[in-house]
């Protein structure tokens, strides 16, 4: 299935709750709310004609002050997904608010999706309602902050290392 | 002037003389600066002849240590552990340009010179720096601990 005729589906079957869809330079990529992502995912992995048993990459990105992005949400959790048995992918997005940063998890439906989440907090600060156990993964216990989200300040001296001898 | 300090300063000299040739040092290798670290200690760029041959890999047995390679946040309270209990006198030398400053890495998880946890003695810039550089900082480091005066 190419990719239009994908996002055709998910549109048929999800009406209001995706939010956009493009398909620009072939990548087709769904724009999905916040409360339905669980749905969604469930249904691209079990529905046969779409069949996405590998969640290639869950990962979230941060718009604070891009131009042209006042207004949306801060943060997007973007979740690729892809099929072995068709070798087709879909990109799913999911807007979520800088004031209330949960998404619930993926990891039911694949157990990569651990690791993914473990990350995505780590780096952003982004809550999974349902991991089983969310805490840092490349960062250290002590360290304080989300550092991929854009007002880190990237000469922060972590208490770890201690002032400046 | 008197003679008695002709003696202590005679003293200090070769005592300075024998620490300088007979450098034990600590490799604390984490990265890709522990490769020109190994050419440099091995038979082409040979570190024996200038009496430094002998790493010890331990700091209570070790006068020198050699900060080879990018500290990591996490590895630093290691690495100031090791300082710590490193004996005096003790000098330490920041081999490659990840120690001396960061190097490259201008991020949330590199310590940015490893002088903003220990003092340090030599630094010898490069990316990473060639044989060449390291024995001159090596001679370097040689001419600063011969300048070391005993207290009597």
């Amino acid at each position: 299935m190419d990719g239009p005729a994908i996002l055709d589906r998910l549109r048929a079957r999800f009406g209001p709750r995706i939010l956009g869809t493009h398909a620009h330079r072939g990548d087709a990529t769904a724009l999905v709310e916040r409360a339905a992502i669980r749905e969604v995912l469930g249904h691209c992995r079990e529905e046969p004609e779409l069949a996405f048993e590998v969640l290639m990459d869950l990962t979230a990105v941060d718009y604070l002050n891009l131009p042209g992005a006042e207004g949306r949400p801060r943060f997007e959790v973007v979740y690729h997904l892809y099929s072995l048995t068709h070798r087709h992918r879909v990109r799913l997005k999911v807007p979520v608010d800088a004031a209330d940063p949960v998404v619930d998890s993926a990891v039911p439906l694949w157990p990569i999706a651990d690791w993914f989440e473990r990350e995505v907090w780590d780096m952003f600060g982004i809550r999974f309602a349902g991991h089983p156990d969310l805490r840092r993964l490349l960062m250290y216990e002590e360290f304080g902050g989300h550092p991929l989200r854009k007002d880190y300040p990237i000469t922060r001296r972590q208490p770890l290392i201690g002032p400046k001898v | 002037m008197g003679v008695g300090e002709f003696f202590t300063t005679k003293l200090d000299e070769a005592i300075g003389w024998a620490r300088k040739y007979s450098i034990f040092q600590y490799p604390f290798v984490t990265a890709c600066c522990g490769m020109e670290y190994m050419a440099t200690a091995c038979s082409h760029y040979d570190v024996d002849r200038f009496g430094a041959g002998l790493p010890r890999f331990s700091p209570r047995q070790a006068d020198v240590l050699f900060v080879v390679g990018t500290i990591s946040q996490k590895m630093a309270p290691v690495l100031k552990r090791v300082y710590d209990q490193m004996t005096e006198p003790k000098w330490v030398v920041a081999f490659g340009v990840c120690t001396c400053t960061g190097g490259f890495y201008d991020d949330y998880a590199t310590v940015m010179g490893i002088d903003t946890i220990i003092p340090v003695d030599v630094y010898i810039p490069g990316c990473p720096p060639r044989p060449e550089s390291v024995l001159d900082g090596l001679m370097k480091l040689q001419e600063k601990i011969a300048q070391g005066r005993q207290r009597y």
